[in-house]
């Protein structure tokens, strides 16, 4: 796309064309196609490498999932009677949910406290959250022995007692709320003017439910292994404080995402990215991390917390505790210190960096509790190399839906009003400006078009 | 304030009022402990009885239809398997809904253990299940309804003595395979399992689980000798209807003794609990949270908070 614009193409920021022949509207399939022709769109698609990768991944994944489908689970993994939560649920259901947290965190900043500076990155921070929810549930229609029954505890028969219940309802409604919260872009994209309305008079009731949503299904998913207390090891395991402890660790998780997302799309698609978003970019990143840090350091006081509680000093010293102490270490210590020198001499690049590392220790404290402190007294069960690679695949349809999406919809960019909008938008735009000399550019544009 | 604050209060406090109600079915079905129901049926295993003739897996087997084991089922190589390294005997899967193990302990003769269902008072695979497809029924058996199963296998997850098989093989039509005390075809009627009425040596003894209870400790008192003083399945995860006597301690026979005296499900209530006070507490807090961070206009309450200032003043321009 770099090279396209180079040669003097614009990307679609608005519905209509920014030419001299007065105001051509884009026709829906030239939006799609970021106002290339077909042919121009094809060839930058082959042009990218990563592209190619992409496609050697999905030409051994899309068949191995194909192949699970239709011959069932044994065919992919080791179908294991003691291992029955493997690597889909492990990664895709545990590790994807708590880096999903960024939508309710950012939708508090900036709808509920009133943040605006932090407005520019809600819209990403809002479908980081869509999207990883919703391939949660895509990793976890590939792991359900019978994935069509998927809306029987919704319609069919209801075990209100069980935890996964509420997992169940609470990821269901979760993600219609954060379909709403999304689809304000998409109504821009597609100019319908009403539902955007409809959406923003809404959004504090939208946000409030998504707070309350996310606290319980992030602290469920946690509450689902207080069901097995003598599987999971006693330092992953905490009858007290484990829905706690998902919930505490799923903030920094949520936030560090954003940051990492945010960092790729800056290297990858900065062609993407209005001057808004890469302007405040550094500033919202120092900001993120400063949430992250506060997260982290609670979660590295509650684990601790957890450990004294009941007790369990003495693993410590096991081979087990090693472990335990490694993942916390490197997955909250190190970070926690990164974040504090970094933030301190607004360093952005070790910020980012930081976020990474915190990233990979949310999803080492998942797979650990879900796969290798699981059954720690039985045996270690190591995945399928089919499990692996149908995992990878479906991350990698995550990532082309994620680029798809990104490259289209007005997340990363503002969605240049036309005419009939204007005024609106001016009457919005108007009062900001009474209220205060020191309104910030980036703010007073975001909120014009909001 | 506004018009449309105090609707969206009442609206959300609606919302919060009917999330409560919702939630107050849940909490009472999460409430108060069950024992069991006072005429439910159990067999008392004595394993000091057991000779290891694996006939009872022959006739589970033959009663609920499973398909021809591997090795025929007088074959008695079978307790000399392990998997996993060495570190695991057999268990009981989709094929087979009981196995009987060989355990070897310390200064002792051998001693066999037969594995299946113990059918729990308050059972963790029903209490984690979504959809409600396990059932403790009057008699005492703990059944499953395939019809309704998702296939999320929580169940196997929550259960602390890993019995639930699945069957991982089938593409269209998988389920969760374990034992049910033969209720279908016995336990409804009033007979024992197949199990129990096959054993050569009377090692199952089949009655209302108040009598086996009283039985087992009798034989204890009577036979300080040959029994270890403790029922395992009395008071463990808040009692069994299946229950072990054994002559070795019963960690060396590969029973879990670590095990709590508490159904599984007490370890969840705490965090149930949880639940309708956040949906009815978390509404009016955060709502109450924004109206705290909207600054009225025109006081001239600026204070050091930088940019943020022109845009909430922008929110509150629009709805004031």
């Amino acid at each position: 796309m770099k090279s396209m614009i180079k040669q003097g193409v614009q990307p679609v920021v608005s519905h209509c064309r920014d030419e001299g022949d007065g105001r051509r509207p884009w026709s829906l399939l030239d939006k799609v196609l970021l106002g290339l022709t077909p042919r121009q769109y094809l060839e930058q698609a082959i042009r990218n490498p990563f592209n190619w990768i992409l496609g050697a991944i999905f030409a051994v994944g899309l068949p191995l999932i194909a192949y699970r489908f239709l011959f069932g689970l044994s065919a992919v993994t080791h179908s294991s009677y003691d291992y029955p939560w493997g690597l889909f649920l492990a990664f895709g259901l545990f590790a994807m949910v708590p880096l999903s947290a960024s939508g309710f965190m950012l939708g508090t900043t900036v709808e509920i406290f009133g943040r605006h500076d932090f407005a520019p990155i809600e819209r990403l921070a809002l479908l980081n959250g869509l999207l990883g929810y919703l391939f949660a549930v895509i990793y976890l229609l590939v792991d359900l022995g019978q994935p069509w029954r998927l809306p029987y505890p919704m319609v069919v028969a209801f075990g209100p007692a069980a935890v996964l219940f509420l997992v169940a309802w609470h990821v269901a409604t979760y993600l219609s709320v954060q379909v709403a919260e999304v689809s304000v872009s998409f109504f821009e994209f597609m100019g319908w003017a009403g539902g955007k309305r409809f959406i923003r008079r809404i959004a504090v009731g939208l946000t409030v439910a998504g707070i309350i949503l996310s606290t319980l299904h992030q602290g469920a998913l946690g509450a689902l292994f207080t069901y097995a207390p003598g599987k999971v090891h006693p330092l992953w395991y905490s009858a007290a404080f484990q829905w706690i402890h998902f919930f505490c660790s799923a903030i920094p998780g949520g936030l560090c995402m954003v940051i990492a997302v945010s960092t790729v799309v800056k290297k990858t698609m900065a062609w993407r990215c209005d001057g808004t978003f890469l302007d405040n970019l550094d500033r919202c990143t120092i900001g993120l991390a400063k949430g992250a840090s506060m997260g982290l350091v609670t979660y590295l006081t509650i684990k601790l917390i957890g450990v004294a509680h009941d007790n369990e000093w003495v693993y410590l010293t096991t081979g087990w505790g090693a472990w335990f102490l490694f993942e916390l270490a490197v997955g909250v210590v190190l970070p926690l210190a990164l974040f504090a020198w970094a933030i301190h001499h607004q360093r952005v690049g070790l910020v980012r960096l930081a976020a990474f590392i915190t990233i990979f220790g949310v999803v080492l404290n998942r797979i650990n509790t879900a796969l290798i402190a699981f059954n720690w007294q039985l045996y270690r069960e190591i995945p399928h190399i089919f499990e692996v690679l149908i995992c990878l695949t479906i991350f990698a349809i995550y990532v082309v839906v994620y680029r798809f999406i990104l490259y289209r919809l007005p997340i990363l960019f503002t969605w240049k009003a036309v005419e009939s909008e204007v005024p609106e938008a001016v009457a919005e735009t108007v009062r900001p400006v009474r209220a205060g000399g020191s309104v910030p550019a980036a703010s007073a544009v975001y909120r014009a078009i909001d | 304030m506004s018009g449309i604050s105090r609707r969206r209060f009442l609206a959300a406090s609606l919302a919060g009022c009917a999330a409560t109600t919702l939630c107050g079915t849940q909490k009472a079905l999460a409430a108060g402990s069950f024992t069991g129901y006072p005429e439910g049926m159990g067999v008392l295993v004595d394993m000091t009885r057991c000779i290891g003739c694996r006939s009872c897996e022959a006739a589970c087997n033959r009663e609920q239809n499973l398909p021809a084991p591997a090795k025929p089922f007088d074959d008695l190589s079978v307790f000399d398997e392990t998997f996993h390294g060495g570190t695991q005997k057999r268990r009981p899967d989709e094929n087979a809904y009981t196995v009987v193990n060989r355990y070897e302990p310390p200064g002792g003769k051998p001693v066999y253990r037969k594995v299946q269902c113990n059918h729990c008072n308050e059972p963790a695979c029903l209490s984690s299940c979504f959809v409600n497809a396990y059932t403790k029924t009057q008699e005492g058996a703990v059944v499953y309804n395939s019809k309704i199963c998702v296939g999320c296998r929580n169940c196997m997850i929550a259960c602390p003595f890993n019995i639930p098989g699945y069957s991982y093989s089938s593409a269209f039509d998988p389920v969760v395979k374990k034992c049910i005390f033969c209720h279908e075809t016995r336990l409804k009627n009033g007979r024992p399992p197949a199990c129990v009425e096959i054993c050569p040596q009377q090692a199952l003894t089949f009655g209302k689980r108040r009598e086996l209870i009283k039985i087992a400790h009798q034989r204890i008192h009577n036979e300080p000798g040959r029994y270890v003083d403790h029922l395992y399945g009395e008071k463990e995860l808040g009692g069994t209807s299946w229950m072990y006597l054994s002559s070795a301690p019963f960690e060396q026979v590969g029973f879990d003794v670590a095990v709590q005296n508490e159904p599984i499900i007490a370890n969840v209530k705490d965090f149930l609990s949880t639940v309708p006070m956040v949906l009815a507490i978390w509404p009016a807090m955060f709502t109450g949270f924004h109206l705290l961070a909207k600054r009225r206009g025109g006081h001239g309450h600026d204070d050091d908070h930088g940019g943020d200032h022109a845009a909430s003043h922008g929110e509150e321009g629009g709805q004031s």
